[in-house]
């Protein structure tokens, strides 16, 4: 089934603001890494898979639903976490998960028992009894995260769940919503501005760049065509990169390095022939996998 | 012997199976989830101080009221009156308790976590505007109902019973009434802002500014404006329609002067309508705007 699917989707604010434009895209169940700067659309594309906002043209499809026609049936089966502060500073996590459990439509006693078990997955237990307010950034990413969990849907909407977090939180946090995607078998959308984070755990990546569509792809068919040989010499880097570009080798550098793309197998003996033609102390020669980043890097470049 | 009770077992994720409830049992939920925040339970002790000092004194009202009327032998409050003479902390209860229902969480920007659930916009309000008029009709309505259980069980025959339960139906309706146009008002004045002290201060100015706007209006030289005066305000409002419909109610005296509605009852009554509806409908368009950010 597909999970997610837009079809020439935009959407123009009021004040003519087009924050979507023409968006066609069709994800499948896993963990899906929606990146983009900050004021790419992401939030607009959340806004319309819950059928918050209206489309101005075109078609969206979440679990096979249409958010705009049946936007009940939808957030049933969905969980959402805003970006910004959402949970009031005097209930206790506890009383919020739960509160909110029954407005997903859990009878009270499921809703308090699964309000339980979302916060001892998310790691709140003892603490969930006390106020929101007294929460560290952490603990408040991780409530709201349990309350997008209560009603067990079948799609989870992450808008920047790592934000205000410090390394180590954010390792935490990418760590659950691998989890949640993997063990629990939740498929689970992962809004960021930061491509490092999301690609470390996500399977599929659509970048969006100005409401457009940059691409979409499963993380492996981005990186396998991708790879490069990073080359390195202890003396005669610039001998090397020229002699390389004059046997029709894209070179670039990067630092001490020497990036060449890898082609097929020719490559390498290419690259050794010529460091034993020059003489040069070959110090390291191997084959890495391109950063997503990189893919986007030249579009995006203007805009991070 | 037992198993030891010390390990926990990790049972890893469950799916939930169970019932999922429809649209009026969420609705539901949160109407309830309302009534409880009006009286501050389940949440701070601090929270709770404010709306049981109000019941409290509007009980203590009810109960002295009783007691006195019992052992002189005449009734001091009718049940409407009750209702008419507790209006000032009516006013101060709604200034506390709509912006605890709507401001709060505005403030706390929690309402993207209700409107990303199956709850349809307009049932965020409207659940809420009846949590609060359930609760300011509670707060009316259980002080006459311990002035109707002593009055009642003072008499010695059923009649007498029967007697106290004629007038104690007008005096819940009264208060229903009170309550419905309260909470109206003043849900939709919190719903405009975020910050508690400003929609309690807002909730105050306009039940009590309005009031020397009703006094101007009563002595201007014009006995149609005299007369309608009272349309100014939403509690001089409330009492035209009770002098209209229960006149005998609510102006026990017959010396008393009463305000004086001519043949304007049925204008009162109208515009109590058309100003709960016209509440009503703000309050929906506010939501419906806010639903989408």
């Amino acid at each position: 089934m597909t999970l997610i699917a837009t079809e020439s989707l935009t959407k123009v604010y009021g004040g003519g603001v087009t924050a979507l434009s023409e968006l066609t895209v069709t994800v499948e169940p896993g963990i899906v890494g929606l990146v983009g700067a900050n004021g790419a659309g992401k939030s607009t594309l959340i806004k319309l898979l819950l059928g918050l906002l209206t489309p101005t043209r075109g078609r969206v499809r979440v679990l096979g639903l249409d958010p705009t026609t049946e936007p009940a049936a939808v957030r049933a089966r969905v969980g959402y976490m805003p970006e910004h502060d959402c949970l009031p500073p005097d209930l206790s996590a506890a009383e919020l998960v739960t509160h909110l459990g029954q407005i997903s439509g859990l009878p009270r006693t499921a809703a308090r028992e699964r309000a339980s078990e979302a916060l001892r997955h998310v790691g709140l237990h003892e603490e969930r009894h006390r106020p929101v307010g007294g929460y560290s950034t952490g603990m408040k990413q991780r409530v709201k995260l349990a309350q997008a969990l209560v009603h067990d849907p079948d799609l989870l909407l992450l808008d920047e769940p790592t934000n205000g977090l410090d390394p180590a939180g954010r390792d935490a946090m990418l760590a659950l919503v691998h989890r949640i995607g993997t063990e629990f078998g939740i498929s689970v959308l992962v809004c960021s501005h930061l491509l490092g984070e999301v690609e470390r755990i996500c399977d599929t990546l659509v970048a969006i760049d100005g409401g457009r569509l940059l691409r979409a792809d499963h993380i492996a068919a981005m990186t396998s065509t991708t790879d490069v040989l990073a080359v390195e010499v202890s003396e005669g880097t610039e001998t090397l990169a020229a002699r390389l570009a004059a046997l029709d080798l894209p070179v670039s550098r990067e630092g001490r390095l020497l990036l060449v793309p890898l082609a097929d197998q020719q490559t390498y003996d290419l690259i050794i022939g010529a460091v034993a033609d020059l003489d040069l102390p070959l110090h390291r020669l191997d084959q890495r996998r391109h950063r997503v980043a990189e893919l986007f890097a030249r579009r995006e470049g203007s805009h991070v | 012997m037992s198993e030891p009770t010390g390990v926990i077992h990790d049972i890893g994720y469950q799916r939930y199976t169970g019932l999922r409830l429809g649209r009026r049992a969420v609705f539901g939920a949160l109407y309830v989830h309302g009534v409880r925040t009006a009286f501050g339970l389940g949440r701070s002790a601090k929270a709770k101080i404010f709306p049981w000092l109000v019941v409290g004194i509007v009980l203590m009202v009810a109960g002295a009221v009783t007691a006195i009327g019992s052992q002189i032998g005449e009734t001091l409050m009718t049940y409407a009156q009750f209702a008419d003479s507790m209006s000032w902390l009516v006013i101060f209860f709604v200034a506390v308790a709509a912006p605890e229902l709507v401001s709060r969480d505005l403030r706390s920007g929690v309402l993207p976590l209700y409107f990303s659930r199956p709850l349809p916009t307009v049932d965020y309000p409207m659940a809420k505007l009846l949590a609060l008029a359930t609760a300011l009709w509670m707060l009316l309505g259980a002080p006459q109902l311990v002035m109707f259980l002593g009055a009642a069980f003072t008499g010695n025959d059923m009649g007498a019973v029967w007697d106290e339960l004629l007038d104690l139906v007008p005096g819940l309706l009264y208060a229903g009434l009170w309550a419905v146009v309260f909470a109206a008002v003043g849900l939709l004045i919190a719903s405009l802002t975020g910050k508690r002290a400003f929609a309690a201060g807002g909730i105050v100015a306009v039940f009590l500014m309005t009031t020397p706007i009703v006094g101007v209006l009563s002595i201007l030289p014009s006995q149609a404006a005299n007369q309608l005066a009272g349309i100014a305000s939403p509690s001089t409002l409330v009492q035209g329609v009770g002098i209209w419909t229960m006149r005998d109610q609510v102006i026990t005296d017959p010396d008393a002067l009463g305000p004086d509605l001519g043949a304007f009852g049925p204008v009162y009554a109208l515009v109590a309508a058309l100003l709960v509806a016209a509440c009503v409908a703000l309050l929906l368009a506010r939501y419906r705007k806010v639903a989408a950010r």
